[in-house]
């Protein structure tokens, strides 16, 4: 087994206002280059545990430990830059600058970490190999975001999680407005990137169906618990 | 980048931001044009006068000796004998001097009795001389030379008879000695262009059947025996002097005030109209402060605008928290967006300040005799540009707080 890139222990959170609701993430870790697909139903969580994992909101106990930063640990500010430093994120439909082009959307994640920048080297000739790779058409960094299909906005948000080669790339419900075949062409060019970097992955989704593709797959009941008490 | 993508943004929003723009760039426009009139104004005012040294009248106060002698508001309290005018006006140091005798009027406007120099040595708008649009300057002892407004009010033409009213709101009329005018004056800008000016001979005259302000009863003097008088003037209300060198004004402004025969008082034109005009001036700060109140309601709409967006742009937020950006960047880029929307607005708003100037300059100079000049633009409205960047910046520190706080409760997840 590889070193693990992220690891969560004995975590615990209670959303703010809401004193008797309660996650608790007791163990769970992710290897280098492993993929991980996370199961869950809405209200099961899987938001409040990226979040956690992204570093945007602290649990009140437990470890959270990221390619070996113990991410609880860091100020605010220094979460931030480390999130922009190692972990990649895509979300759902539309979660690209829609003003931005095609080249701001990939370089994006660049500006908030420099030693990201320093690993892409040449970043626009990365951003570049990138969009090729995931099969965008030629001069596409120059198109306005908001100009391209729903597939085609997927992958330039793929291409700007891997820019830079962070050792962990969340996404949370990437395929949900894809068709069946759209999704397995975007898992297929997903799954190409990350294995040539060896990026783990950790994808959050509610469809059982794409277990097949991961090496492992979870659901939130297994790893993680809910409390609800009394309001 | 950042400039950059806050640019996109904005071009994202082009309707609301380029209305929010504009607002910006009207406001500004309006406070810079009202900076513009006022410095015209204070320009115009100053150069009501020009070229002249000193003025004389009886002992009152200067603001007062100019506002009768100049803009023709208000009496003198006294007038200035002939002798003592006679004497200042052969003193060496005096290079030139014009008489002024006021009292009576035509219509709603003040008649002025002065002598052919004041033709040549009036000078308005730093060193401009009178000339006349029609017409002549007084030929005969009853010709009349108008003003412009006067001209344009009464729809008086060249050879039309002017009968003048004694004093200010009087029904009695100098009747039987009916003037004839005989040249306008090209419009000053000046209380010039509400003036009916005659000879001083000609106040002289049709006060000949008048004593102690009251017409005799029964008496009535042939013209032709008027013509006939000794018409040399009993007073002046005040004189215009001219000195024959700077340095000598002083002195003379001196010898003037103490002089023994009569109490006089010379008063430097210059000084009194900044005294004036510091009395005149809260109207302009006024003005100038209800303009100012203008540029901060569209800073607030600009506010409002922002505000209106976050909803709309949590979204947006939560892409750069992703993407690794602190929400105190959050905060900074929509200052960014106010700051370069309030520099657009204030850059806009120079550019139709000066449109609006140059179309309005001739058409302002002939209506009010006020000149705007077109001058680059100043270090003022530099920083008056500077300072709606700034205050643009400001208040957009309300929403972009609000921003701060959302995008630090929202984190990377936003459900919408």
């Amino acid at each position: 087994m590889n070193a693990a890139v992220l690891t969560l222990s004995d975590i615990g959170y209670r959303w703010p206002g809401r004193a008797s609701f309660s996650l608790t993430v007791p163990d769970f870790a992710i290897s280098r280059g492993e993929s991980v697909l996370l199961l869950g139903e809405s209200g099961s969580g899987k938001s409040t545990l990226l979040s956690l994992i992204c570093g945007t909101i602290l649990p009140d106990r437990g470890s959270i430990s990221i390619a070996g930063t113990e991410l609880t640990a860091l100020s605010g500010g220094k979460r931030d830059r480390f999130r922009a430093e190692r972990i990649g994120v895509i979300f759902q439909q539309f979660n690209l600058l829609p003003f931005g082009t095609v080249a701001d959307n990939i370089l994006l994640p660049l500006r908030f970490a420099p030693e990201r920048r320093k690993r892409a080297g040449d970043a626009v000739a990365q951003a570049t190999e990138l969009c090729a790779a995931l099969g965008l058409p030629p001069d596409v960094g120059r198109n306005k975001a908001n100009a391209l299909s729903v597939g085609q906005q997927q992958r330039v948000a793929v291409a700007r999680a891997l820019i830079g080669q962070p050792p962990l790339i969340i996404a949370d419900e990437p395929t949900s407005a894809l068709d069946a075949d759209s999704q397995a062409a975007f898992l297929d060019l997903l799954f190409a990137q990350t294995e040539a970097h060896q990026t783990s992955l950790l994808m959050v989704s509610h469809d059982a169906r794409l277990g097949d593709r991961f090496d492992r797959v979870i659901r939130m009941e297994d790893i993680a618990q809910i409390e609800r008490g009394a309001a | 980048m950042t400039l950059r993508l806050a640019i996109a943004s904005l071009f994202a929003r082009a309707l609301t931001v380029g209305m929010t723009i504009l607002a910006i760039a009207l406001s500004v426009a309006l406070f810079l044009g009202v900076e513009k009139v006022r410095t015209g104004a204070k320009a115009s005012f100053a150069d009501t006068i020009s070229g002249t040294d000193l003025i004389v009248g009886a002992r009152s106060g200067s603001v007062q000796l100019l506002l009768y002698s100049v803009f023709r508001i208000g009496n003198a309290t006294n007038n200035v004998t002939w002798e003592s005018y006679q004497d200042i006006a052969a003193r060496p140091d005096v290079d030139w001097i014009v008489p002024i005798s006021l009292g009576d009027s035509h219509r709603q406007f003040r008649v002025m009795g002065t002598t052919q120099a004041f033709f040549e040595h009036y000078k308005y708008r730093q060193g401009r001389s009178l000339n006349m649009a029609e017409g002549i300057v007084m030929d005969d002892l009853f010709d009349t030379v108008i003003g412009a407004d006067v001209a344009a009010t009464l729809g008086y033409s060249v050879d039309d008879p002017i009968i003048v009213a004694h004093g200010l709101a009087s029904f009695t009329e100098h009747k039987d000695q009916p003037f004839r005018v005989s040249g306008i004056l090209e419009k000053t800008g000046t209380p010039v262009d509400r003036t009916v000016i005659v000879s001083m001979e000609a106040i002289e005259a049709i006060h000949v059947d008048w004593q102690s302000g009251a017409q005799i009863p029964g008496q009535s003097t042939p013209v032709d025996v008027i013509r006939g008088m000794d018409l040399t003037p009993k007073a002046v209300t005040a004189a215009l002097v001219g000195v024959e060198s700077p340095l000598q004004t002083f002195a003379l402004q001196r010898a003037i005030n103490q002089y023994p025969e009569e109490p006089l008082l010379a008063i430097l034109p210059g000084v009194a109209l900044q005294e004036l005009w510091g009395i005149v001036g809260i109207a302009e700060t006024a003005l100038l402060a209800v303009s100012a109140m203008v540029v901060v309601t569209a800073l607030i709409g600009m506010m409002a605008t922002i505000f209106s967006s976050l909803n709309e742009r949590r979204r947006e937020m939560a892409i750069f928290r992703a993407m690794g950006a602190r929400p105190v960047t959050i905060l900074g880029m929509l200052v960014l967006e106010a700051m370069v929307m309030a520099a657009a607005g204030a850059i806009l708003g120079l550019a139709l300040l000066y449109i609006g100037l140059i179309i309005a300059q001739p058409i302002v100079d002939t209506a009010f005799g006020l000149w705007l000049p077109i001058d680059a633009p100043t270090l003022r409205e530099a920083w008056v540009i500077l300072g709606v960047i700034c205050a643009g910046a400001i208040v957009s520190l309300v929403p972009a707080l609000r921003a701060y706080r959302m995008s630090v409760a929202d984190g990377m997840i936003v459900k919408t």
